[in-house]
């Protein structure tokens, strides 16, 4: 039975659950509600959860686990030729599943019996074309231990999944039976079902953990792989960054290093004189009226999507810049071959944070006590003098979280880049030149249609775990020194 | 008091001072000069942000503006018996087998007829060679139009035709003569033949409802391609944020503010939702790519997969403005709720809850929108726009079947070499801002409409 009509038979006979239960809770109390230990609704939610948590739990268990178990012993039916065929076990058994879909579809349309599709061999039937015949393209033709594997797969899961939907219906009654034997008037089904939505509410808060977790995991194992394949020290150390798909590639990381750290430096210094004085003049000069409209209004360029900015980058800063520094432009002093720079990428990126350094300081400006203003001001300072001599003194921790917490967000961009930094990793000074940082290739090497087990695509594996490291560290000391610093004055 | 007014006005005081406040020095004078110029570095820097702001949303309107409208051509089409149904029958698998390339010629000849009929003349040696003014789409168009009803055959039936996309730039400016001298798609006449149609009314410009609702062409077609299925992706993966994460967010907020007990654990899972809400997007992509696809084998370029990572990626924000929003209930409410005999959970799920859910929609309304201009974490599995050239024929392929969102899709054509692609990028943001500025405003009015002080 396939799994969606098995979460709906399993609700269904939850449904079913409550209404019994709710009913048998009435009749045991012979309709009096205030024999009840609990409202009627508690003992019908006590049934359905208890009819349909065991089921689905159950279903989620088994629908991760099979095909890993089934992956597994079919793996160990391929013979040695089908490594050395094939050149890895993940590409064997790819294959073992495109023919087991194919067979199934097959099935499907009627092309083949049941029995035939168990049966077939590769010696009498061309089997590709039969595949083919359906609408299943092969590569290439089917080998006989693959189309047996396949077989046994599909074998497998069929027996899998019959034992699946016994096991989650057999779970699901069991749950039902028990907790209707379980109602009577003097159960305290509130406090069950309140013990049960906790859980629940916990294991919600829990997918956060469980995020961080996929995360470090999936980094961690490619990037693994990754340094079987190709050097740490020539990854860390190596200044050339040519990937070519024959093999033989360069993984150098240094070059999408200096690219990314150029292209934040521009917009960091863009963003943070202009994101500071409007922070400044919003908290300490304007009035109300001009801070409600203006702090809106700056924040509308946080909202907009960064593909936004990234086509921007590339159709109108790119050529206006151009025309400005490039050959024949107004200054004449042809810097800038094209359109896609880093100054073009870290002008657009510098916008893009305004709000970001603008917003976060003025709540830690805000935040520094009135009193501390007054003295100043009454002892005859101006008020620039305050900003400058108390005023930033007193926030510059938190604002140097806030720049900190917008350089991670700099270095973790990856539309603008993509775009208008260009595509070139190259090591040099010249801020008009085409660029590339560890985002944008992060991109280029996993939309290819390059197989996950080469380097050249696991090497974007360790380029997210560098950048993971990195902005987490950078994200980690912003918190700590913007949590301290807010603590001060509480 | 007297004393106090005779002894200020007394000798020694104002007089033995050498400057009054009221006259400036030139100390004065400096500070007072710093301070003027403070003020103004401020207001720079906001009319410098403001300026951006302006110039953004200026080239967005200004170059996405032309994707709205596309020039047509309409010229009656002689669909000949004798070419396209052999038989006679009218049989629609005997029609199906006529192919597009068997189309071509009655259009293009429909097209020199129409030319004669408004004494226009054709400049070419070869008459064929008007047919470069037409998408290459429109054998397509005419096939498909008879295909839906065989009794067209042997009729002339009058065609709003797409003009081809450098016919269509001539209009809109984006293509002149001197850029079409180094083109070998078409050339200088063709734009004065286009001219020469539009005074005899056989050329027009009008609304574009296609580049709306239709889907992604071919490279070589810019004229023909919409975002209207790649919208249809962004509308099942927000369908599926919206189910996760509005659920698991709300349900992790209650827990964290109102149930949880300070332990370590608990500080864990609020350590990792800060964390997770500052952790690049990209790297959301590889996780979806590395669990989703490479572990549990879901099918690529799946909006359901999208709206999986996506929903990773909103939890944060709506977990943080959920619970702001319970925050602001005040504690009188709970301990109203506790004191008439509810229980904790009570308290929360028939009291609390409701009063926060205007908050709570807000923060999700926020975050969906945030959801919906993401573009990166897409790229990793898969959704490029390229592949979004059929609307998913049913619901449950809507989620399974391959398709782009609206971001991915104009970051494929932002990536086309043909220049007429940028249009339609420009023309995709619009509809894009149309829609979060909905959403903004929608979280807005929501915001004020409910707020309230305690």
């Amino acid at each position: 039975m396939p799994a969606l009509w098995l979460l709906v038979l399993v609700l269904v006979i939850g449904i079913a659950g409550f209404i019994i239960g709710r009913q048998r809770a009435m009749r045991t109390a012979q309709g009096d509600i205030r024999l009840l230990h609990s409202l009627p609704s508690y003992y019908g939610s006590n049934v359905f959860l208890s009819t349909v948590i065991p089921g689905l739990l159950l279903l989620a268990v088994w629908l991760i686990a099979q095909p890993l178990v089934i992956q597994g012993r079919v793996a160990a039916m391929i013979p040695e030729q089908g490594l050395s065929d094939y050149g890895s076990l993940s590409l064997v058994m790819s294959d073992v599943r495109r023919v087991a879909d194919g067979l199934d579809l097959a099935v499907e349309r009627g092309a083949l019996t049941p029995e035939a599709a168990g049966s077939i061999r590769t010696e009498l039937t061309d089997v590709r074309a039969r595949l083919g015949a359906v609408g299943v393209a092969l590569g290439s033709n089917v080998q006989p231990y693959v189309l047996s594997a396949a077989q046994s797969y599909r074998a497998m899961s069929a027996t899998g999944s019959l034992l699946m939907s016994v096991v989650v219906i057999a779970a699901t009654i069991a749950g039902f039976a028990v907790s209707v034997l379980r109602t009577n008037k003097d159960f305290r089904a509130r406090n069950a079902v309140e013990k049960v939505v906790l859980a629940l509410l916990l294991a919600a808060a829990s997918i956060a953990i469980l995020t961080t977790v996929g995360i470090v995991l999936s980094l961690i194992f490619n990037t693994i792989e990754f340094f079987k394949l190709y050097p740490a020290s020539d990854f860390f150390f190596g200044t050339t960054w040519s990937p070519s798909f024959g093999g033989g590639s360069e993984l150098g990381i240094v070059p999408l290093f200096w690219g990314t750290f150029y292209i934040s430096l521009i917009a960091l210094a863009v963003a943070v004189p202009i994101g500071l004085f409007a922070a400044i003049y919003l908290s300490e000069y304007a009035g109300p009226k001009v801070r409600s409209v203006a702090k809106p209004l700056l924040e509308v360029l946080a909202g907009i999507p960064t593909i936004v900015y990234g086509l921007f980058a590339l159709l109108t800063v790119g050529p206006l810049l151009v025309s400005v520094f490039g050959q024949g432009g107004m200054l004449g002093v042809g810097w800038m071959r094209g359109g896609t720079a880093v100054a073009t990428a870290g002008l657009v990126m510098g916008v893009m944070l305004i709000p970001f350094v603008s917003s976060l300081s003025d709540d830690i400006i805000n935040a520094v006590p009135q009193a501390m203003r007054d003295g100043s001001l009454g002892l005859g300072a101006t008020r620039s003098e305050t900003v400058k001599q108390v005023v930033m003194p007193a926030a510059l921790p938190g604002i140097v979280g806030a720049i900190l917490l917008a350089a991670s967000r700099a270095i973790g961009e990856t539309m603008i880049v993509v775009l208008g930094a260009g595509a070139a990793a190259r090591l040099s000074l010249n801020p008009f030149e085409a660029m590339t940082t560890v985002t944008a290739k992060i991109v280029s090497q996993l939309t290819g249609d390059a197989d996950f087990a080469s380097p050249e695509a696991l090497v974007a594996f360790a380029l997210g775990m560098t950048l993971f490291v990195i902005t987490l560290g950078l994200n980690i000391v912003a918190l700590v020194i913007v949590r301290k610093y807010r603590e001060q004055y509480d | 008091m007297t004393d106090f007014t005779a002894d200020t006005a007394g000798p020694g005081t104002p007089a033995a001072r050498k400057s009054s406040l009221y006259t400036e020095t030139t100390r004065t004078k400096r500070r007072n000069a710093s301070e003027t110029r403070f003020r103004l570095y401020g207001v720079a820097a906001i009319s410098v942000g403001l300026l951006f702001l302006v110039a953004l949303l200026y080239s967005i309107v200004t170059n996405g503006i032309p994707a709205f409208k596309q020039t047509f051509v309409t010229i009656p089409v002689t669909l000949d018996a004798a070419r396209l149904d052999e038989t006679g029958n009218r049989d629609p698998s005997d029609l199906a087998r006529v192919t597009t390339f068997g189309y071509k010629p009655l259009v293009t000849e429909a097209l020199v007829t129409a030319l004669r009929d408004n004494g226009i003349a054709i400049p070419f040696e070869d008459e064929g060679d008007v047919e470069k003014l037409l998408s290459s789409s429109v054998a397509a168009q005419v096939r498909n139009t008879v295909l839906a009803d065989p009794e067209l055959v042997g009729q002339t039936v009058e065609f709003r035709m797409l003009a081809a996309s450098r016919v269509d730039g001539y209009f809109k400016g984006r293509v002149s003569r001197e850029s079409l001298a180094r083109d070998r798609n078409l050339d200088a006449e063709h734009l004065d033949l286009a001219d020469r149609m539009v005074e005899a009314g056989l050329l027009q410009t009008a609304f574009n409802a296609d580049f709306i609702f239709g889907a992604d062409a071919s490279e070589s077609r810019p004229e023909q391609a919409g975002i209207g299925v790649s919208m249809v992706g962004s509308l099942f993966m927000m369908l599926v944020v919206l189910v996760l994460a509005l659920p698991i967010g709300v349900a992790s907020s209650i827990y964290l503010e109102e149930f949880a007990p300070q332990n370590r654990f608990t500080d864990f899972i609020e350590v990792n939702i800060s964390n997770l809400a500052a952790v690049p997007s990209i790297v959301f992509g590889i996780l979806g790519l590395a669990v989703f696809i490479q572990f549990a084998h879901l099918p690529m370029s799946a909006p359901l997969v999208g709206g999986l990572v996506l929903t990773l990626m909103t939890l944060p924000t709506i977990i943080i403005s959920t619970r702001a929003s319970l925050k602001a209930v005040p504690p009188s409410i709970r301990d109203a709720a506790l004191g008439v005999g509810a229980s904790r959970m009570q308290s929360v799920f028939h009291h609390v809850l409701p009063l926060a859910m205007p908050g709570i929609l807000t923060g999700t309304i926020i975050g969906l929108a945030q959801a919906l201009g993401e573009t990166a974490p897409l790229l990793l599995i898969g959704m490029v726009g390229f592949i979004a050239s059929n609307m998913p024929d049913s619901i449950g392929a809507g989620f399974l079947s391959p398709n782009s969102a609206m971001p991915a899709q104009i970051y494929e054509w932002a990536k086309r070499a043909d220049p007429a692609y940028y249009e339609r990028a420009w023309g995709g943001i619009i509809i894009l801002l149309v829609f979060l500025m909905t959403m903004n405003i929608i979280a807005v009015v929501l915001r004020r409409r409910f707020e309230r002080r305690w």
